[in-house]
């Protein structure tokens, strides 16, 4: 329809509309200069690291002039394909991310439906202050507090951190947590549950907040029953909530919290914590090697967004909104 | 209407357990914290000898003198916090500016050449360079190992951005125009009317963009190279880091655990200082809602 209006335009008509085109940019010039600073942030570091993953198709690494590196195709992400950390990394990166998805996606909605159901208001802040806290507390202090708590004794005859004695209470194991290969996949789980629970469900409770009380109290003189409420009224509510949430999860696959595995990785348990983004560190900040580790970066964003794609498309066909 | 909030006995048994549990989950969360604090005051002893206490038998401030004393590790420890405590006054400042002179060039209706702007900053949302192009961008503007590689790549958070936007949308339009029929400049109105009213909002981005200035670890990590620069998070790693097996210098100190308690406590000091503040307007419902629309 628009278009056809277009074409109907008559050459004064269309020089009108460009003359009042260039009155509005004219009336808003002062606007233009408040967009400037930010319009020129999304440019130089946004848009322009975007055009840098061309260094992904050169072999271009620390110490020599970038213009002097050679263009080598595809050669840095068939490299990467065939080397055997690929897999490795593949494998730990989706196993930190799927036991995330597991056991940690859907605590935050679980936890928003117990606090839901506080009506002491008092008490339901309360509760909600106490468990928000760790969200604002730096991955540095997060990972500091668990080394002291699962620290093994500093001499015989002494005790361990607090987390390391019930561990050896419960199983009678002498747990080394933090070298051990397997066990970091757990501390790194647990930490997450810890910082980010309480925070997830503020998205959660305010989808619960726009239910009506008025459907609550239908259902009851319906001789609605707890469990009813819960399973008529207030999952549909939040369904949208949660596909979204799931949608975003999804597209963030690969995306396994690049600092708090830096902090929890050392040289015990490297083979399995290494994932795409502190690789991706270790050898392009590190190692210096810069046009294979954007390869790898790049190759990571790619599947994110397909993964994204994917998920969005699939609420979608479920009857959900989807994102986008 | 009494008879319908009389609850049954099934309903109190489950008030019970779920009150019980939240309780106990809430407990558990912040019992960390609590024992870090109480271990900071501890003496060295009792922390190698109790696995966990919420207070200590013989309070001591022995940690948080030896942390402060610059015959020790007081040098590193100040200097450190002294940077930590610019960099987030500064960055937080220019955060605010570019956050809110953007928002604001974005909130104007019929703006020739905003869908583009919009379309560009949804996009960075989705889509990044990654670390290592965005790296070798800072590095060549010559910010490589200096504070402002800690302050500018962030400058703005696109999600705060578009908050804020929405908020300057909201505000009624005829403030605007009776200002604009005064003879009032768009910049004025910005100045004199958007800002005082949004001031509120604009707090609340404020002190999220204070919380994670402070809490940065990896700007730090990937652009700082002088040691001398690091702030407090780096050095609070290296001292918690520090151990026997890990010296490489045998003439070196060792912290005691009850002093890499206390440093733990300093880094999250700040933090609960400013708790209440965020914490008013989470229910304010600035959070929801902002990228659609």
């Amino acid at each position: 329809m628009a278009k056809v209006q277009k074409a109907a335009l008559s050459p004064e008509e269309k020089a009108a509309a460009k003359t009042k085109k260039w009155m509005q940019i004219k009336r808003d010039k002062w606007m233009y200069l408040l967009l400037l600073p930010g319009f020129l942030y999304f440019i130089i570091f946004k848009i322009v690291p975007m055009w840098g993953v061309l260094i992904a198709f050169k072999d271009y690494y620390a110490g020599i002039p970038f213009m002097s590196a050679p263009w080598i195709g595809f050669s840095n992400f068939t490299d990467f394909f065939g080397d055997s950390s690929f897999i490795q990394l593949l494998r730990n990166t989706l196993i930190i991310s799927f036991m995330n998805l597991i056991f940690y996606f859907p605590l935050p909605i679980v936890l928003a439906l117990l606090l839901n159901e506080i009506k002491v208001q008092w008490y339901k802040k309360a509760l909600q202050t106490l468990v928000y806290v760790p969200h604002f507390v730096s991955m540095v202090v997060i990972a500091s507090i668990t080394f002291m708590l699962l620290k093994v004794p500093s001499m015989e005859g002494f005790s361990g951190g607090g987390l390391y004695e019930i561990i050896k209470s419960i199983t009678g194991k002498e747990l080394n947590a933090l070298g051990s290969p397997t066990a970091i996949y757990w501390v790194l789980l647990i930490q997450v549950i810890w910082k980010e629970t309480g925070w997830g469900t503020i998205i959660f409770l305010a989808a619960l907040a726009g239910v009506d009380v008025e459907q609550y109290e239908a259902a009851i003189v319906d001789g609605a029953n707890r469990f009813q409420q819960l399973i008529y009224i207030t999952f549909p509510a939040i369904l949208g909530t949660v596909v979204t949430m799931f949608i975003l999860r999804m597209g963030s696959v690969l995306d396994t919290g690049f600092e708090q595995i830096i902090l929890m990785q050392n040289e015990l348990n490297r083979t399995t914590s290494e994932t795409f983004d502190t690789y991706v560190y270790q050898v392009g900040r590190l190692q210096g090697n810069y046009g294979y580790s954007t390869a790898v970066g790049l190759f990571k964003s790619v599947i994110s967004i397909i993964c994204i794609q994917t998920a969005n498309r699939l609420a979608k066909k479920a009857g959900q909104d989807g994102l986008f | 209407m009494i008879s319908i909030k009389r609850k049954s006995i099934g309903d109190v048994i489950g008030d019970v357990v779920i009150y019980t549990l939240l309780t106990i989950l809430a407990i558990i969360m912040v019992i960390p914290f609590i024992y870090v604090i109480a271990a900071s005051f501890a003496p060295e002893y009792e922390i190698q000898t109790r696995p966990l206490f919420l207070f200590p038998n013989e309070p001591t401030l022995d940690a948080y003198a030896r942390i402060f004393d610059p015959a020790d590790m007081g040098g590193k420890v100040f200097r450190s916090l002294g940077i930590s405590v610019c960099v987030t006054a500064i960055g937080t400042l220019i955060n605010l500016f570019f956050t809110a002179t953007m928002a604001y060039g974005l909130s104007r209706k019929n703006l020739v050449g905003k869908k583009p702007l919009l379309n560009m900053v949804l996009f960075t949302m989705v889509f990044g360079g990654g670390m290592i192009p965005t790296f070798l961008v800072v590095k060549s503007l010559g910010m490589y190992d200096t504070y402002a590689a800690l302050i500018l790549p962030g400058a703005i958070s696109a999600y705060n951005m578009l908050i804020v936007r929405n908020f300057f949308m909201d505000l009624p339009q005829g403030l605007e125009e009776a200002a604009s029929i005064d003879g009032c400049s768009d910049i004025g109105i910005f100045v004199k009317i958007a800002l005082p009213l949004s001031l509120p909002c604009l707090a609340t981005f404020g002190l999220f963009y204070a919380v994670g200035h402070w809490n940065n670890y990896f700007g730090a990590l990937l652009y700082l190279n002088d040691q001398n620069k690091y702030p407090f998070q780096l050095v609070l790693r290296n001292i918690v880091m520090q151990s026997q097996e890990t010296q490489t210098d045998p003439n070196a100190l060792i912290p005691e655990d009850t002093m890499k308690m206390a440093v733990i406590v300093i880094g999250t000091v700040p933090i609960l200082i400013v708790y209440p503040f965020l914490q008013k307007h989470f229910a304010a419902g600035v959070m929801v809602g902002a990228i659609k629309g």
